[in-house]
C-alpha cells in the first residue's frame, strides 16, 4: 500500500496520452455511417428540416419579430403585448389587423417574419373562397383583389401571399405544413425517446435477473400486447380531452413493448458472460453492471429499432389525425391536413402538401435509421 | 519406405485476401509425408500450421484465400489443381480429416449410426445393412463400448473422448492413406488425449496409414511423431527426425519453444502461516427437478463435502478432468454460487452473507478466468477494466489518483502503462491476462482464484504468466486457489494440491508428496496421462 502510494506521487507525469473523444469502436461506426451516402445527406436535410421548424415562429408568424412603438422596443413573437397599449381594446394584440399596424408603423416600425401566417391565422383577403390556390397560380391582379388599395396596397406583398394556398378554412397551408412538421417529429422523438426508456429498463431487468421475474413480466407483457391499441385509442379519445400529452400518455401504455424482447435476449445472452461475471466478482453493484457491460451490447439492438419506432408513432399520429381523433381542433396537423385534402379534391395542394411532407419525414428518418443499422453492424465490413 | 512419398507439399503459400490487403498466412513451406509415417506439425497459435493441413483438403475459404504458389503432390498428383467434383472423391476417401473439436464436428441432430453410415454409403454405395455392419466393426474397432448401444445415441449424449472416437471411426471408415489429425486431443482431457493418441498410434501401426498430425504440444510430438516440421509465422524453421530436434535444435525458435515449458518451484509449503481461506464440508448440490409439481426428486453433487485451507503467500492447486467439480468448489469459496458448508476467509464466516455485504470482502477476493477474451469487456478501454474495482472499493480516490494506480498495476504485470487507453482486442491472448490479472491486482487482494488462467494460451506464454504469478505472490504475499487441468502447470506453482473427481476429493496434501508418491489409482493414471501420455488400464478414468 505504502509503496503504491509513493507511486502516485510520480503518477501524473506519465499521463500525456488522453483517451480521443470517440472510441475507436465508436470511430469506426462514425465512419461507416459516413460511408452510407444516402443516410449521411438525409442525416443532414432532416437535421436542416428539424432545426429549421423549431423556429417556425420565427419563419411564419402573425406577429412581428421586432417592433418599436412610441420609442420601446417589443419583441411581439416572444411576449403577448394587450392591445391597449396600440390603443385597441382587445387583450391579445393582431397585428395584422391594418388599424394596428398602420398605428405602430406611425410610431416606430415592425420586421415581420417571411410568412405572416401562424398555423392558426385565417387569411381575411385571400382572392376566392377556400381553399384557395398557390399565389403563383394566380395574377397579381387576382392575388390582390381583396385589398382596399388593389395591386398598389403595401399589404400585397409576398409575406402575405399564401405560398401554397389555403385550408378549408383560409389558413395558410406552408404554416400549417410547417408546424405540423414540427409537432409530428417532436412527437415521435418524444414517444420514441419514453418508450425506448420504459422498454429498455423493462427488458434489462428481464433478462438480467430472469427466473420468476422474467416469468411474470413475460405473460404479463404477453397479456398487455393482445389489447388493440387503435381501438383502445377511439375509445380514451372520446373520453378524455384529445391532446399532445394525454394521446403520448397513452400511446406510451402501449409502445414500449416493442423494445423488451430485443433488449430481454441481449442481456439474457450477456449476464453469463465472462467479463460480466469478472465485474460481479470485483464487487459491482446489479445496476453498474447493467448500465456499463450490458447496456452497450444492447445499444445496437435498441438502435436498429429506434428508427422504426420513431416512424411508427408519427404514422399512428397522422392517423389518428386524419380519423379526427388524435389532436384538438385547430392544431397544425399532417393528418388533418391530409384529411382536408380528402374532403376538398378540387384543391389538390392541400393532399399533395401532407403527402409530400409526410413522405419525405418518413423516408429521411428511414435513410438515416438504416445507414445507423449498417453503421452498428460489426458483420458489415469496413469499407 | 519407398522412393516417392505419399504426399508431398511443394513450395506451398496461403494468402488471405480481406478488405483489400493481402496477408500471407503460410509462407512457401515444403514437407513430404512417406508411407506408414506420422509427420507432426508444431507451432503456436497463429503460426499458420492449420491453413498447412486445411489446404491439402482445399477446404479453406476460397475465393478469399488463394495459393500465390506451391504444388501439393497426393501419389503424384497435383491436388490444388483439380476441381471440386475429384476432390470430393480424395476427401474422406484417400485423405480423411479428424477436427479439433468433436462436439461442433458432428452434426448434433443425427445419431451415430446415420453419421458413420452416411460415409459409408456415398464413398462404397454400401447398403443399409452392410453400412450397419461396418459401422458396428468401425466403433468396435475404435474402442466405443457396447457399440450396439451407441449407435442410436445422438452426440450430446456421448462423452467427449466418445464423440473424438467417433469422428476417427469416420475418418477411418475408407481406409484413408493418410489421415490428417487438426488439434484432436486440444479440447480433451488429459487422460481421455493419452487414450486417444493410443488408439491413433494403434490404428495407424493396423492399417498402415500416414499421418500429419498438427498440434502446439510439443509432449504429444514427442510422443506420436516420427518426424517434425516446426512452424512459426508462415514458415517453416526446422524440419526433421522427432529425436534429432528434441535433442539438439537447431534453430532459435525451436530451442525458445523446447524451453517454453513452465518451471520453477513453488513456495514452500509453511502450515505456520496464517490461513485465508478455510473451506469445511462444502457442497454444492444442484437439484433435479421431475414432475408437474417440479418436486427435488435427486442431485447433482457438484461438490461433495471438500475441506480445504489455503494459506498467506501459499498455492493450492486443484486439478481433475473437466466435470470434476473444480471450478465450482473454487465459484463456492468466492461466493459466486451459493454452497452449504463452512467457510471462513480471514476467519471470518462468510457463508450466508448476502451479496450486499460481500461487497466490502470482495476487494481482498479475487478471480482471474480462464479466458482472456471473454473476460475483458471489449467496449471498454484497459483503464477502465483495470479502475473499475477502485471506484467501487475506493471511492475516494481523485481520478489522477487511480490513474496512478492503474500504471503501477500494469508495471507490476510487465505491460507498458502508455498502452492503457487502448482496447482488448488490440492484445494478445498473453496481454489480455495481464491485464485480467492486473485487474484483480490493483485492489490489493489477498486471495485470488485463478481458474485455468494459462489454459488459454501458447505454451511460452504460459510459462511467462506462471513466473508473473509466482513473483507476484512472493511480492504481495497472496494466497492462491489455483483451478487447472494441467498437471505441469500445477506442478510449477502450488505447494498443496487437491485431486479432485465427480466432486469428491480423491487426494488432498503436499505437492511434493502427491507427485512423487501419488496414493490413489486415479491420481496416478491422472500423472501418467499428463507427464508420459499414457492411457491406464482397466477402466481407472472414464473414456
Amino acid at each position: 500500500m505504502a509503496q503504491i502510494s509513493a507511486k502516485a506521487e510520480a503518477g501524473p507525469q506519465v499521463s500525456p496520452v488522453r483517451r480521443p473523444w470517440l472510441s475507436p469502436l465508436n470511430q469506426r461506426r462514425w465512419q461507416n455511417f459516413k460511408s452510407n451516402r444516402r443516410g449521411w445527406w438525409s442525416l443532414w436535410l432532416f437535421l436542416f428540416l428539424f432545426i429549421a421548424s423549431l423556429f417556425a415562429e420565427f419563419i411564419a408568424n402573425d406577429k412581428p419579430i421586432l417592433a418599436s412603438y412610441k420609442g420601446e422596443l417589443l419583441m411581439p413573437v416572444l411576449v403577448d403585448y394587450p392591445e391597449e397599449k396600440f390603443g385597441g381594446f382587445y387583450a391579445v394584440t393582431d397585428y395584422r389587423d391594418p388599424v394596428i399596424s398602420d398605428e405602430i408603423k406611425a410610431h416606430g416600425w415592425m420586421i415581420w417574419p417571411p410568412i405572416r401566417y401562424s398555423y392558426r391565422t385565417v387569411n381575411n383577403e385571400i382572392p376566392e373562397a377556400a381553399p384557395s390556390k398557390p399565389f403563383w397560380l394566380y395574377s397579381k391582379e387576382e392575388r390582390c383583389q381583396r385589398y382596399p388599395q388593389g395591386v398598389n396596397d403595401e399589404n400585397c406583398i409576398f409575406g402575405n401571399w399564401n405560398l401554397l394556398g389555403t385550408d378549408d378554412q383560409a389558413r395558410d397551408v406552408f404554416a400549417r405544413a410547417l408546424y405540423g412538421f414540427r409537432i409530428s417529429v417532436l412527437f415521435g422523438l418524444a414517444l420514441t425517446a419514453a418508450s425506448a426508456l420504459i422498454g429498455v429498463t423493462a427488458g434489462a431487468v428481464q433478462g438480467y435477473f430472469g427466473g420468476w421475474v422474467d416469468l411474470l413480466f413475460q405473460r404479463f407483457i404477453e397479456i398487455w400486447s393482445a389489447i388493440p391499441v387503435l381501438y383502445l385509442l377511439l375509445i380514451i379519445a372520446a373520453v378524455l380531452p384529445p391532446g399532445f400529452w394525454i394521446l403520448l400518455g397513452i400511446m406510451l401504455l402501449f409502445s414500449w413493448v416493442a423494445f423488451v424482447g430485443v433488449v430481454r435476449a441481449e442481456f439474457l445472452r450477456a449476464r453469463n458472460f465472462e467479463y460480466v461475471n469478472a465485474a460481479r466478482a470485483l464487487g459491482v453493484p446489479n445496476g453498474t453492471i447493467m448500465l456499463r457491460h450490458l447496456l452497450p451490447n444492447a445499444m445496437v439492438a435498441t438502435l436498429t429499432f429506434l428508427p422504426f419506432i420513431l416512424n411508427g408513432s408519427i404514422t399512428t399520429l397522422t392517423s389518428l389525425d386524419f380519423l379526427g381523433f388524435g389532436l384538438p381542433p385547430g392544431s397544425p396537423s399532417l393528418g388533418e391536413l391530409l384529411a382536408q385534402g380528402k374532403n376538398n379534391l378540387q384543391a389538390p395542394w392541400l393532399g399533395l402538401t401532407g403527402f409530400v411532407v409526410i413522405s419525405l419525414m418518413l423516408s429521411l428518418l428511414i435513410f438515416i435509421g438504416e445507414a445507423t443499422r449498417d453503421a452498428f453492424d460489426p458483420r458489415k465490413a469496413f469499407k | 519406405m519407398s522412393g516417392t512419398p505419399l504426399l508431398s507439399v511443394r513450395d506451398l503459400s496461403v494468402a488471405f485476401t480481406q478488405g483489400g490487403k493481402e496477408t500471407l498466412a503460410v509462407d512457401h513451406i515444403s514437407f513430404d509425408i512417406a508411407k506408414g509415417e506420422t509427420v507432426a506439425l508444431v507451432g503456436e497459435s497463429g503460426s499458420g500450421k492449420s491453413v498447412s493441413a486445411l489446404s491439402i483438403l482445399k477446404l479453406l475459404p476460397y475465393p478469399s484465400a488463394s495459393h500465390p504458389s506451391g504444388q501439393i503432390l497426393f501419389n503424384g498428383n497435383d491436388l490444388l489443381d483439380k476441381d471440386e467434383s475429384d476432390l470430393r472423391r480424395v476427401r474422406g476417401n484417400d485423405i480423411a480429416m479428424i477436427f479439433q473439436e468433436p462436439m461442433t464436428s458432428l452434426n448434433p441432430l443425427h445419431t451415430i449410426e446415420r453419421q458413420v453410415g452416411e460415409i459409408l454409403k456415398v464413398h462404397q454405395g454400401m447398403s443399409d445393412r452392410a453400412a450397419r455392419a461396418r459401422t458396428l466393426e468401425l466403433l468396435n474397432e475404435v474402442g466405443i463400448r457396447e457399440p450396439e448401444k451407441r449407435l442410436n445415441a445422438y452426440p450430446h449424449q456421448l462423452s467427449g473422448g466418445q464423440r473424438q472416437r467417433v469422428m476417427i471411426a469416420m475418418a477411418l471408415a475408407n481406409k484413408p492413406a493418410l489421415l490428417i489429425a487438426d488439434e484432436p486431443t486440444t479440447a480433451l482431457d488429459v487422460t481421455v488425449q493419452a487414450q486417444i493418441l493410443k488408439l491413433l498410434a494403434e490404428l495407424k501401426a493396423a492399417q498402415d496409414m500416414s499421418m500429419l498430425f498438427i498440434t502446439h504440444d510439443l509432449g504429444i510430438v514427442r510422443k506420436i511423431a516420427d518426424r517434425v516440421c516446426v512452424m512459426t509465422k508462415g514458415k517453416i524453421v526446422e524440419a526433421g527426425p522427432t529425436k534429432e530436434i528434441f535433442e539438439n535444435p537447431q534453430h532459435e525458435y525451436t530451442k525458445h519453444l523446447l524451453a517454453a515449458e513452465p518451471k520453477g518451484e513453488p513456495p514452500a509449503a509453511n502450515p505456520a502461516a496464517t490461513s485465508v481461506m478455510e473451506g469445511r464440508d462444502v457442497k454444492v448440490w444442484f437439484p433435479i427437478k421431475k414432475g408437474f409439481l417440479r418436486r427435488t426428486v435427486d442431485h447433482v453433487k457438484a461438490v461433495d463435502g471438500i475441506d480445504v485451507t489455503i494459506r498467506a503467500g501459499q498455492t493450492l492447486g486443484v486439478v481433475g478432468e473437466s466435470g470434476s467439480g473444480k471450478t465450482t468448489l473454487g465459484l463456492a469459496l468466492a461466493r459466486m454460487i451459493s454452497s452449504q458448508g463452512d467457510i471462513r476467509f480471514t476467519g471470518r464466516e462468510i457463508e450466508g452473507l448476502s451479496f450486499k455485504q460481500m461487497r466490502p470482502l470482495r476487494r481482498e477476493l479475487q478471480i482471474v478466468f480462464q479466458d482472456p477474451f471473454g473476460s475483458l469487456s471489449p467496449r471498454m478501454s484497459i483503464t477502465e477494466i483495470i479502475a473499475e474495482g477502485l471506484q467501487i472499493h475506493e471511492p475516494g480516490l481523485s481520478a489522477d489518483e487511480r490513474d496512478a494506480r492503474v500504471v503501477a498495476a500494469l508495471k507490476e504485470v510487465n505491460l507498458d502503462p502508455e498502452t492503457r487507453f487502448r482496447y482488448p482486442h488490440e492484445f494478445s491472448g498473453g496481454q489480455r491476462q495481464r491485464i485480467a490479472i492486473a485487474r484483480a491486482m490493483v485492489l490489493n487482494p489477498r486471495f485470488v482464484m485463478l481458474d485455468e488462467p494459462t489454459s488459454a494460451l501458447d505454451m511460452s506464454v504460459q510459462a511467462q504468466v506462471v513466473d508473473l504469478l509466482r513473483a507476484l505472490q512472493k511480492k504481495h504475499d497472496l494466497a492462491y486457489l489455483f483451478i487447472s487441468h494441467d498437471l505441469k502447470v500445477v506442478r510449477a506453482l502450488a505447494n498443496d494440491v487437491l485431486v479432485m473427481r465427480n466432486g469428491k476429493a480423491v487426494e488432498y496434501g503436499p505437492a511434493v508428496e502427491i507427485f512423487a508418491r501419488p496414493k490413489e489409482e486415479y491420481t496416478k493414471a491422472l500423472m501418467a496421462a499428463a507427464f508420459r501420455m499414457e492411457a491406464a488400464d482397466g477402466g481407472v478414468v472414464a473414456q
